[in-house]
C-alpha cells in the first residue's frame, strides 16, 4: 500500500508508426505533464457513491491499467474520463485543462478514445462504416485515408472484410475492427474497457499482444481489467480499485507481487 | 404416405410403448405435424368465415362466374396449409418410393382437415344460434358455405374443396422450377388482372382501348372465365419461354458494381420516372386519385423512415406532424380560417409550414429524445394524441375551428401557373410526385451522408455512438425534425387536395398505418417504403382512402395485422430487403464457407481471429 510516484515515469516508445502524435517523441519525460488526469473525483449514480476521491494520472506514452472486481467502479472511471458521466466533485484534467464541463465530443476530438467492452461494433453496419464512424469528428480527409491504410497494414484481415457486416465477423476479427475503429479517431490515449472480456483464452493472449504492439508504436493506453495477471504482464503500472476507492497504486511488478492482490484478484492464496 | 403407416400409428400423445420401432416414432411425428397443421388450418378457416370476410367480399368477382374474392379467402388457408405441410413431412426411415406422392397426400389430408373446419361450422350454423356473441353467425354465411343448398352439401363440398386445395398446395412442391414458375405466373396474372381491374379499366378508357377491357372483364366486374383462361395460357407460355430471364437480369443488375451499376440504376430511375409522368395523362380520375393517395403516404413513410429506419427512434405519434402541416397550411391559405387568415399563396405558405413544423418537431423532440426504447415510443404516442386534441379543443376552437375544422381551403397554386385543387386529381398527383421526388432525393443523400452514418450508429448502439464523439441528442433531434418536415409536406398537400381539415383526420390510426407501411416495406429502405405504400395503401387502402380492393376497407386492419405477423415470421427484413441487408445475409453464408475452407488453411497463416468463433455470429 505505498504509492510510489517514482514508478510513474512515463516511458516513450521508440518506433512510432504515426498513430500517435509525433510531438510525443520530442517530449522530455521528466517534465511531462499528465495527459489525462483525475483529481480526487467523486461520482454518483443517483444515491450510489460510485467513485470516492479517485486520483489517477496517465502520462504520454504509458501503458497503465486499472484493476478491480465487479462493481468496483472501473467502468464509471472510464465514463467519467470520457465525459459520459459528470463527476459530482473533483476534476478531470486533459492536457492541463479542466474538462469537467466539456462534452464527450470535445474530449474525443482531443484524442481521448474508448474501445468499449465486448467490442460493441455497430453490428449491422459494414466494417468500412464502422471505421468511418471512428473518424466521425475528423475532417482531414488525407489523414483519414492515411490512417485507414495503416490500419490495413496492421490488420490485413480487416481490409478483406471491408464490405461485410461487422456483426458477421468472428470474435477475433471484431476485436481488430474495434481496435481499428478506435485508431481511426487518431487517439492520443486509448481507453480500453475490459479487453479480455468475452474472448476465448487464445484470443485474449492475442489481444494483449496487440495492445502491446499498439503501445509500442507510441500510443498511450489506459486499460480497465478484471484479469489482473494478464493486464499486469504488459502494463507499466496500475491501480486497484475497490468499491470506488483506489486502494493500490504501484508498478506492475510490485502489484503482481502484492499479497492482497494475489489473494483477491490473481486467484492465488498466500502460501 | 398413408399406405406406409400402420393403422395403429395415429394414437395421440407421446408414444408410451416400451419398444416402438424407430420408423414408427418418426412417422408419429409426421402425423402429429399434419394434424397440428390441419387443426390450425381449420381454426383459421372458421375464424375467417366468422370475420364475415367471405360474405362481404362475395360481391367482388375475381373470375366470373367461378370465383369471388369471398370464396378466395376460404381457399387460401387449405392451400397454404397443404403447401406447408409437404415441407414438414420427413418420413424418416421409410424407403423412398413413389417420389413426391406423400407431399400430395399429406397436403390433401391437411387441406381436408382445414376444409373440415368449415364443414363443422356449417353443421353448427344449421343447429345452433350463436348470433349473440358472434355477430356474423348469419344465415347468409350458412348459405354461402352451402352454395345455396342443404347443410349436408356444405359438409361434403368443403371437405372436397379443402382436399383439392391442400393437394394442389402439396403438388406445387413437386413441380420443376420451370413449371412452377409458369403456374405461379399464371395465378399472378389472373389474380393481378382481377385486383387491378379498376385501374386497368380506367387506363384503358384513357387510351381508348375499351374493346380490350370489355372482353377481359365481365360487365359487373371480374375477369371473364374465357378470357381468364386465355390470360393464364398466354402468361404461362410467356413464363415458360422466358425461363426466368427476368430473375437472371435482376441478379445480374444486383451484381453490377461501380460505374455500370450507377448507369443501370440511373436508367431504371429514369424509366420509372417517365412512366409515372406519362401514365397519369392517360389515366382517369380514379387512377390519379389512387396514385396521389399512395404518393401522400410515400411522403409520410419516407419521413418516418428517417426517424424509425435510420435513426432508430420508434415514433408512434408521427401523425402529429402530418396534422401540424395540414392545419398550418389551412390556416395560412384559407380565407375561412377563424382567427388568422393571411391567404398566402400555397408555395409561400409551404415555407412557413416547414418552419412551423420544424419548430414543433424541435419542441416535441427535445423532451422526448432523451428517453430510450419503450418509454420514447409511449411518449411519442401521447404527443400524437395531444396535438390532435389541441386542434379539437374548445379552447383553441377560435383559431382552428374545433371539431368543425377548417373548410374551403383553396388548392395549391404554384407561381400562378397551375391551380391544384382537389377536383383535379391529375394535377394533385403531379404535385405529390414532385414532392416525392424531392423526399426520395433527400432521403437518399442523407442515408449516405455523415449525418446518415451518425443516425445509423445511434440506432445500432447509442452509448458507443456517444463514445465515438457523436452528439447523440442533437443527431436524434435532427432526425426528428427532418422527419417532421417531410411529414409536413404531405400535410400541406393533403389539406389543399381535400379542401378541408378536421381533427379526426389525424387519428392515431394514421401513425400506425404509416409505421406498418415502413415495416412492411422494409425499414431503412427507400424502395421498400415505396413498395410498401403501393401495396398497402394502393391495394388495401389507407385509413380513410379506399384502395383497389375497396371491399377490403372493413377488414383492412385485420389484414394489416396478418401481413405483419407473416412478415415478421417469414421476411423480417421487409418486402424489399435493402441491398445492405440481403448482402449481409449473403455474406454470412460466404463467411461460413470461407470458414470451412479456412479450417484447412488456418495452419498456413494464423494471422488472428479464432476460426472457431467465425460462424457463431
Amino acid at each position: 500500500m505505498k504509492p510510489r510516484r517514482a514508478e510513474a515515469t512515463p516511458r516513450i516508445a521508440g518506433h512510432a508508426v504515426g498513430l500517435a502524435h509525433p510531438e510525443v517523441l520530442g517530449t522530455d519525460p521528466r517534465i511531462a505533464k499528465p495527459l489525462l488526469e483525475m483529481r480526487s473525483v467523486n461520482a454518483h449514480y443517483g444515491a450510489v457513491h460510485a467513485l470516492r476521491d479517485v486520483n489517477l494520472s496517465i502520462f504520454e506514452g504509458e501503458l497503465v491499467c486499472l484493476l478491480g472486481g465487479n462493481a468496483s467502479g472501473k467502468s464509471t472511471t472510464l465514463k467519467t474520463l470520457l465525459g459520459m458521466l459528470k463527476p459530482t466533485s473533483g476534476e478531470v484534467v486533459l492536457d492541463g485543462e479542466v474538462v469537467n464541463d466539456k462534452p464527450t465530443s470535445f474530449r474525443v476530438a482531443r484524442g481521448v478514445t474508448m474501445v468499449p467492452e465486448n467490442r460493441r461494433l455497430f453490428k449491422r453496419l459494414s466494417v468500412r462504416e464502422n471505421l468511418d464512424l471512428g473518424a466521425y469528428l475528423r475532417t482531414d480527409t488525407d489523414g483519414i485515408a492515411a490512417d485507414l491504410e495503416r490500419i490495413f497494414e496492421l490488420f490485413p484481415r480487416v481490409k478483406e472484410r471491408l464490405g461485410q457486416k461487422a456483426g458477421t465477423l468472428s470474435g477475433g476479427e471484431q476485436q481488430m475492427v474495434a481496435m481499428g475503429r478506435a485508431l481511426m479517431a487518431k487517439p492520443r490515449v486509448l481507453l480500453m474497457d475490459e479487453p479480455s472480456m468475452g474472448l476465448a483464452p487464445a484470443l485474449v493472449q492475442q489481444n494483449f499482444e496487440l495492445i502491446q504492439q499498439i503501445h509500442e508504436a507510441g500510443l498511450t493506453v489506459f486499460m480497465v481489467e478484471q484479469n489482473a495477471n494478464m493486464a499486469l504482464s504488459i502494463a507499466d503500472r496500475g491501480w486497484v480499485l475497490q468499491t470506488g476507492r483506489v486502494v493500490l497504486d504501484d508498478s506492475a511488478e510490485n502489484l503482481l507481487a502484492h499479497p492482497d492482490l494475489r489473494a483477491s484478484y490473481l486467484g492465488q492464496a498466500d502460501d | 404416405m398413408t399406405a406406409t403407416v400402420p393403422p395403429a400409428t395415429p394414437t395421440s400423445g407421446v408414444p408410451a410403448e416400451p419398444a416402438p420401432a424407430p420408423t414408427r416414432g418418426a412417422l408419429d411425428q409426421d402425423w402429429r405435424r399434419l394434424v397440428r397443421m390441419g387443426a390450425v388450418g381449420a381454426v383459421a378457416q372458421i375464424f375467417i368465415a366468422l370475420s364475415n370476410m367471405p360474405v362481404r367480399l362475395d360481391e367482388r368477382v375475381i373470375v366470373k362466374p367461378v370465383l369471388s374474392l369471398g370464396y378466395l379467402t376460404l381457399l387460401i388457408v387449405p392451400f397454404a396449409a397443404g403447401h406447408r405441410v409437404g415441407h414438414q413431412i420427413k418420413r424418416e426411415g421409410v424407403p423412398v418410393h413413389a417420389a413426391g406422392a406423400h407431399e400430395v397426400a399429406g397436403g390433401a389430408a391437411c387441406g381436408a382437415l382445414a376444409g373440415g373446419g368449415l364443414s363443422l361450422l356449417a353443421v353448427l350454423l344449421a343447429n345452433f344460434d350463436l348470433r349473440e356473441p358472434l355477430v356474423n353467425w348469419s344465415p347468409m354465411l350458412a348459405e354461402l358455405l352451402a352454395f345455396g343448398n342443404e347443410t349436408w352439401f356444405a359438409v361434403v363440398v368443403w371437405l372436397v374443396i379443402g382436399t383439392a386445395c391442400g393437394a394442389a398446395g402439396g403438388a406445387l412442391r413437386l413441380l420443376g422450377p420451370r413449371t412452377r414458375r409458369a403456374v405461379v405466373t399464371m395465378a399472378l396474372a389472373v389474380g393481378g388482372a382481377a385486383v387491378l381491374e379498376p385501374l386497368v379499366v380506367d387506363l384503358a378508357e384513357g387510351m381508348r382501348l375499351e374493346a380490350l377491357t370489355d372482353r377481359l372483364y365481365a360487365r359487373r366486374g371480374g375477369v371473364n372465365w374465357t378470357s381468364g383462361l386465355g390470360l393464364a395460357a398466354a402468361s404461362g407460355i410467356l413464363a415458360a419461354l422466358g425461363r426466368g430471364r427476368l430473375q437472371q437480369a435482376r441478379a445480374h443488375i444486383a451484381e453490377l458494381e461501380g460505374a455500370s451499376r450507377t448507369r443501370t440504376n440511373g436508367l431504371l430511375i429514369l424509366a420509372t420516372a417517365a412512366v409515372l409522368v406519362i401514365l397519369p395523362l392517360f389515366a382517369g380520375k380514379l387512377t390519379n386519385e389512387l396514385l396521389a393517395n399512395v404518393g401522400l403516404f410515400v411522403l409520410l413513410a419516407l419521413g418516418l423512415n428517417i426517424v424509425v429506419g435510420l435513426a432508430g427512434i420508434l415514433d408512434l405519434g408521427y401523425v402529429a406532424f402530418f396534422a401540424v402541416g395540414s392545419y398550418s397550411a389551412a390556416v395560412l391559405t384559407a380565407a375561412t380560417s377563424p382567427r388568422i387568415n393571411p391567404e398566402l399563396p400555397w408555395l409561400v405558405a409551404l415555407i412557413v409550414v416547414v418552419v412551423i413544423t420544424g419548430l414543433v418537431g424541435l419542441f416535441i423532440g427535445a423532451p422526448v429524445i432523451r428517453m430510450r426504447g419503450d418509454y420514447l415510443a409511449i411518449v411519442t404516442l401521447g404527443f400524437g394524441e395531444i396535438i390532435r386534441l389541441i386542434f379539437l379543443s374548445d379552447w383553441l376552437s377560435g383559431w382552428f375551428g374545433g371539431s368543425q375544422g377548417i373548410t374551403k381551403i383553396p388548392g395549391a397554386g404554384i407561381f400562378g401557373l397551375t391551380d391544384v385543387a382537389g377536383t383535379d386529381p391529375r394535377r394533385v398527383f403531379y404535385l405529390v410526385l414532385a414532392f416525392c421526388a424531392i423526399a426520395i432525393y433527400v432521403s437518399w443523400r442523407l442515408e449516405r451522408s455523415r449525418l446518415g452514418r451518425a443516425w445509423m450508429a445511434v440506432r445500432e448502439d447509442e452509448t458507443v455512438a456517444e463514445a465515438m464523439g457523436i452528439n447523440t441528442v442533437n443527431v436524434k433531434l435532427l432526425a426528428f425534425v427532418v422527419g417532421a418536415v417531410l411529414g409536413s409536406f404531405s400535410g400541406a398537400i393533403f389539406s389543399a387536395k381535400v379542401g378541408s381539415v378536421f381533427p379526426n383526420s389525424f387519428l392515431i390510426l394514421v401513425s400506425i398505418v404509416i409505421l406498418v407501411v415502413v415495416i412492411f416495406g422494409g425499414m431503412g429502405n427507400i424502395v421498400g417504403v415505396i413498395a410498401g405504400s403501393a401495396v398497402l395503401i394502393g391495394v388495401l387502402g389507407g385509413p380513410k382512402q379506399p384502395g383497389l380492393l375497396a371491399e377490403f376497407s372493413e377488414f383492412k386492419l385485420l389484414i394489416y395485422g396478418a401481413l405483419l405477423i407473416w412478415m415478421m415470421l417469414a421476411r423480417p427484413e421487409g418486402l424489399i430487403p435493402s441491398v445492405r441487408r440481403s448482402r449481409e445475409l449473403h455474406q454470412q453464408e460466404m463467411a461460413q464457407d470461407a470458414w470451412l475452407k479456412g479450417q484447412v488453411e488456418d495452419d498456413n497463416h494464423n494471422d488472428g481471429g479464432s476460426p472457431k468463433a467465425a460462424p457463431a455470429t
